[in-house]
């Protein structure tokens, strides 16, 4: 492995941990809303929310490439504001990625919080906590496992992006390189033993993600029926 | 009026409406009263502002609720226990005591933590988890736990009801204490009539979404024309003193206004207050003091009510011994061959008083 590899595999956990952070902090409140709400744009938000899931990645990158470039509504305001264009830099693919892993944070959330009824909200109510008193002590820790969820898949969804990133970000390395462009890159210039490294490592990796969400999930589930 | 809770609510969803107006005492345990679907558990959500509704809501000078003000529910000094005791899974029993104990000012605090802890009798459970306790066991920490909010009112919807016999009858010794720790005002959602009379000083009967009755215990519950009789469960409520222990027959005297009833003794002590209650279909009726009977309790009493029962066969009697009334079920053809009517003077056979201990 070159020390290109090793930036790259830096650069890949960077996006997926400030993602997830940013995500978490978004989600919360927008599945939260969209469990308590009974607005009529519920659904439409809903569906909007899981677009990601079905769309082709080249197409969410399609438009925010648009939308973020210099003709764009999005490009034309971090312009004026003097942080240039986000297309090919690390903030945009920041941003794509949020999108491209949005459903991935708040299907478990909302799950989470539904699950929850409304009996434990009406008994704190009652035990004199405000709203957010009630959020904060009742909602958050019995909604852990979902929390749990959902970070770990929007890491790691976030790890394997590919579409979104070619479009908006290319392939600049220490700037928008992200490990699964540089397998493509390895295959493409026949240096399979870096790309079997790198390819064998996600596979490890996806691998132990998705075992500690399912033990995580499997635990909650027992302790819940015990 | 400053002592007293005054209620009214006008609310409807589905196809359900409720229209409540009630004025219930300061203090002491009413109880709502009625089948499932009769709007009961429904008044109480209004009064804990969990169920949005027009109307107003006043407990003890304190407006909680009118045109203008609508308290949020963390706002009303309350408490609420529910019919499954909805612990918090995440928290022990000790943080689920302390929730709404934190919560409240140190000056507000009128019930200490340990004091509560004693009348339910969950010291050995604190450290506990809730999964792991039994429904009896849960449902006193649940009412722990509203208690030590220090409440000005405290809402119990049906808290017995999810709970098998063996832990019913566990319970109920606590609630009963409740009774005499506790000056503020209960008010007690049940569809069971052995809770009613043992519980409750006051009976509001609810019926499809009105309230059909409302007044003190005994009388109200001498009533004929209350749907609480279509249970089958027609009876009153006396309170009595002990006047007399028959030890060898192990019997106690009860002493009522108006008369005196022998039943199977308790394990009284003589002056002892006690409430006994008499089914409506153990009462019987006769023109003449039979002595050859082996009933043990026959009173004189004055007809002074008849009303047809849920079944056209039935009819049911009111008759008054001195000032106390007890309702008899007699058959529609003893009542006509033996032409009672209103004012008639007869002779009660009581064949069971239940003492309720």
């Amino acid at each position: 492995m070159t020390d290109i590899d090793w930036q790259t595999i830096w650069l890949t956990v960077k996006l997926a941990t400030l993602t997830t952070i940013i995500l978490l902090i978004l989600a919360t409140p927008l599945a939260w809303w969209l469990t308590r709400t009974t607005h009529w744009s519920k659904q439409i938000v809903a569906s909007i929310v899981a677009l990601p899931l079905v769309l082709p990645p080249t197409v969410l990158g399609f438009y925010l490439l648009i939308l973020m470039g210099p003709t764009g509504p999005i490009g034309e305001f971090t312009e004026a504001i003097g942080i240039g264009l986000l297309p090919f830099t690390f903030t945009g693919l920041v941003i794509a990625s949020i999108l491209y892993s949005l459903p991935f944070a708040v299907q478990p959330l909302h799950n989470a919080f539904e699950s929850l009824g409304e009996r434990p909200l009406e008994v704190a109510a009652t035990l004199r906590a405000s709203p957010l008193d009630r959020f904060l002590t009742i909602v958050m820790p019995m909604a852990r496992p979902g929390f749990v969820t959902a970070a770990i898949l929007v890491f790691a969804h976030t790890i394997g992006e590919f579409g979104v990133v070619l479009m908006i970000g290319g392939n600049i390395p220490g700037e928008t390189k992200v490990l699964s462009v540089a397998i493509y890159d390895h295959v493409e210039t026949l240096e399979f033993a870096q790309a079997h490294w790198l390819a064998g490592g996600m596979l490890l990796f996806s691998f132990t993600v998705l075992l500690l969400v399912y033990m995580v999930n499997g635990r909650a589930h027992r302790s819940r029926h015990q | 009026m400053n002592s007293g809770i005054y209620a009214k609510f006008d609310t409807s969803f589905d196809d359900f409406s409720l229209q409540v107006e009630l004025s219930l005492p300061g203090q002491g345990i009413s109880a709502l009263f009625g089948h499932s679907g009769s709007g009961k558990t429904t008044v109480l959500r209004c009064m804990a502002g969990l169920q949005k509704a027009r109307g107003e809501l006043i407990v003890n000078g304190e407006c909680w609720q009118n045109d203008r003000i609508q308290l949020p529910v963390h706002q009303r000094p309350l408490a609420y226990v529910f019919q499954e005791a909805s612990l918090f899974s995440h928290l022990s029993v000790r943080a689920n005591l302390e929730y709404g104990y934190k919560r409240i000012a140190a000056s507000e605090r009128k019930i200490e933590f340990e004091q509560a802890v004693a009348w339910l009798g969950v010291a050995p459970l604190l450290a506990r988890h809730p999964d792991k306790l039994s429904g009896g066991e849960r449902q006193r920490v649940a009412i722990a736990r509203a208690l030590l909010t220090s409440p000005r009112l405290l809402l119990m919807d049906e808290p017995l009801s999810a709970l098998d016999q063996k832990s019913r009858r566990e319970i109920m010794p606590y609630l009963e204490q409740l009774h005499e720790h506790l000056s503020i005002p209960v008010i007690y959602v049940t569809h069971a009539a052995d809770e009613v009379a043992r519980l409750a000083d006051h009976l509001v009967v609810m019926d499809n979404g009105r309230i059909s009755a409302s007044g003190p215990l005994t009388e109200t519950l001498a009533r004929l024309d209350l749907p609480v009789h279509q249970y089958d469960e027609a009876g009153v409520v006396i309170d009595a003193t002990v006047t007399d222990i028959d030890h060898h027959w192990h019997l106690v005297q009860l002493s009522f206004d108006g008369g005196v009833l022998w039943a199977k003794d308790p394990g009284a002590k003589p002056g002892q207050r006690l409430r006994a209650r008499v089914l409506a279909r153990d009462i019987s009726v006769a023109h003449q003091h039979h002595q050859d009977t082996s009933i043990l309790n026959v009173m004189p009493a004055t007809i002074v009510g008849i009303a047809d029962s849920n079944h056209p066969a039935a009819k049911l009697i009111k008759a008054q011994v001195g000032q106390t009334p007890f309702l008899a079920q007699l058959t529609a053809k003893s009542v006509s061959l033996m032409g009672l009517d209103i004012g008639a003077q007869v002779w009660l056979q009581v064949k069971s008083v239940a003492v309720i201990d």
